[in-house]
């Protein structure tokens, strides 16, 4: 009885043994949809079609150059909508840019928060079209 | 990340300490497999200035010894009070026959904290009548409220037209104390507003009062016009303060910063960074072009970083002992992938950008 009993626990440690070298495998083969290491490679996208590369590049240097913005207006701005088109990449990126000028954690989180807001009422005020709805249907 | 700010490496015994593993981890991967290219062929590649040579001498740095009164995380010196490497008079006074003769324009005194040098004062009176044009220390501000023995060295700077660069990471509390230590900034500040009633920084005023931007972190330095520009508007609408210039320097991966790169697993993005940054128009003013390094015990060398991984300069003549600037001047430039650090971006250097 005894016996049998470590041998169902032996099977259940060598099963889950077996399930953790399978999920740090694929952590390890890189079979997630994000790598770090990719924003790396953003220059890449260029090799595969290069006049419209470039061309978005050159834009891209372009937008974030000081202008009636600042650089650091604009990079705030980057750090904010980073958060809410949900990029990785952009967040990565844009937090290192944040630090790199010298702006604040609570400059940052507050430019987070502006866009959380924003999201927040782009969901909230759809709640106005409920409510017509609601008072169109109801007697 | 936290980091181990209370000692210095040496004192911890950490692998980190011995030099020959600084230059193991800088010539490892991603430079070994190939994943990056190293500093020689990169500078071999982008510019014609390889192998990397002296120009014109103008400035002498000299490193007075590692002791300090800080312990700050990002020190390449690894200095802190700890640190025992001190310049004796012997050696100041072989520096200031130099002087008397060099032509370089700048003397640049550097540390550890540089006044801590007990033979500190003597140093600065027999240089300074030596006659140079422009006379640099590196203060680090605390220091001159961390002993009533260094209240007057306002008076002694001014004293002596001493230009006074300092370290000032950044203008808010938090970021400062970070790298530098619990109560810096507020004893910073204070040392400041001391400078500032001397006439240090105050528009017009020819006593020179510049401050470094090192980041606090594993990010390379913004521009150092626009950092410039927020640091002045924050430091005198909060503190009344005014300085001259800003200097962003780039943290260079050796010693505690290296340290602690590897231990908050920064390092490769850290160096990719630097290479991606990469600007050629910097290699042709890197500061060892113009520079040469004395550490505390004579040795020459080309920068200060190259002081802290013993790249004595290559050349027959190494030492103060045997000062000759023309032959030094004839020499090719130590390089390691730490030189990233001086070429990315708007480059850096002790005098802040360079391209």
């Amino acid at each position: 009885m005894y016996e049998n009993r470590l041998a169902v626990v032996e099977r259940f440690f060598y099963a889950l043994m077996n399930k953790l070298i399978l999920v740090t495998k694929n952590i390890i083969m890189d079979k997630t949809y994000y790598d770090p290491k990719d924003l790396r490679k953003f220059g890449k996208i260029t090799e595969w079609s290069e006049e419209l590369g470039t061309k978005f590049f050159d834009y891209y240097g372009q937008v974030f150059e000081e202008g009636e913005l600042t650089a650091r207006e604009k990079s705030l701005i980057a750090l904010a909508v980073s958060h809410a088109v949900h990029c990785p990449y952009c967040i990565d990126a844009y937090t290192g840019d944040a630090l790199k000028r010298g702006i604040t954690k609570g400059e940052m989180m507050e430019a987070v928060h502006v866009a959380g807001a924003i999201q927040a009422g782009a969901t909230l005020v759809h709640g106005v079209q409920m409510m017509n709805k609601v008072n169109k249907l109801e007697m | 990340m936290a980091v181990n700010t209370k000692t210095s490496l040496k004192k911890r015994d950490s692998d980190l300490a011995n030099i020959n593993k600084q230059m193991a981890i800088l010539n490892g991967e991603p430079f070994s497999n190939g994943e990056l290219p190293s500093f020689a062929k990169k500078i071999k590649d982008t510019t014609d200035q390889f192998p990397l040579r002296p120009k014109k001498l103008e400035i002498i740095q000299v490193n007075v010894g590692y002791m300090c009164n800080q312990v700050c995380a990002h020190c390449h010196v690894d200095a802190g009070p700890d640190r025992k490497e001190i310049m004796t008079r012997e050696t100041m006074d072989k520096i200031v026959n130099v002087i008397k003769t060099t032509g370089a324009h700048t003397l640049d005194l550097t540390g550890g904290a540089p006044e801590m040098n007990p033979d500190f004062r003597y140093f600065v009176e027999q240089a300074s009548a030596a006659g140079i044009k422009d006379f640099i220390v590196r203060s680090n501000l605390t220091i001159i409220r961390a002993n009533p023995k260094y209240h007057d060295l306002p008076d002694f700077f001014k004293k002596h037209n001493i230009h006074v660069v300092s370290s000032m990471p950044h203008w808010t509390r938090g970021k400062t104390d970070t790298q530098r230590g619990d109560g810096v900034f507020d004893k910073s500040i204070k040392a400041l507003q001391e400078l500032n009633e001397r006439g240090y920084g105050m528009p017009g005023s020819d006593l020179r009062l510049d401050l470094v931007y090192n980041p606090s972190g594993a990010y390379l330095p913004g521009d150092q016009a626009s950092m410039e520009k927020d640091m002045k508007a924050a430091l005198l609408e909060d503190f009344n303060i005014q300085f001259h210039n800003l200097f962003a320097i780039t943290n260079l991966p050796i010693a505690r910063f290296l340290d602690y790169l590897v231990a908050s697993e920064n390092y490769e993005d850290y160096m990719y960074a630097l290479v991606d940054a990469y600007n050629p128009a910097a290699v042709e003013n890197v500061m060892c072009t113009n520079t040469i390094s004395i550490s505390w015990d004579g040795w020459l060398y080309d920068c200060d970083f190259n002081q802290m991984l013993d790249l004595k300069i290559d050349n027959k003549i190494q030492h103060i002992d045997d000062y000759n600037e023309d032959l030094i001047n004839n020499r090719k430039i130590q390089i390691s992938q730490h030189c990233y650090g001086c070429t990315a971006g708007a480059g850096s250097s002790c005098q802040g950008v360079v391209a």
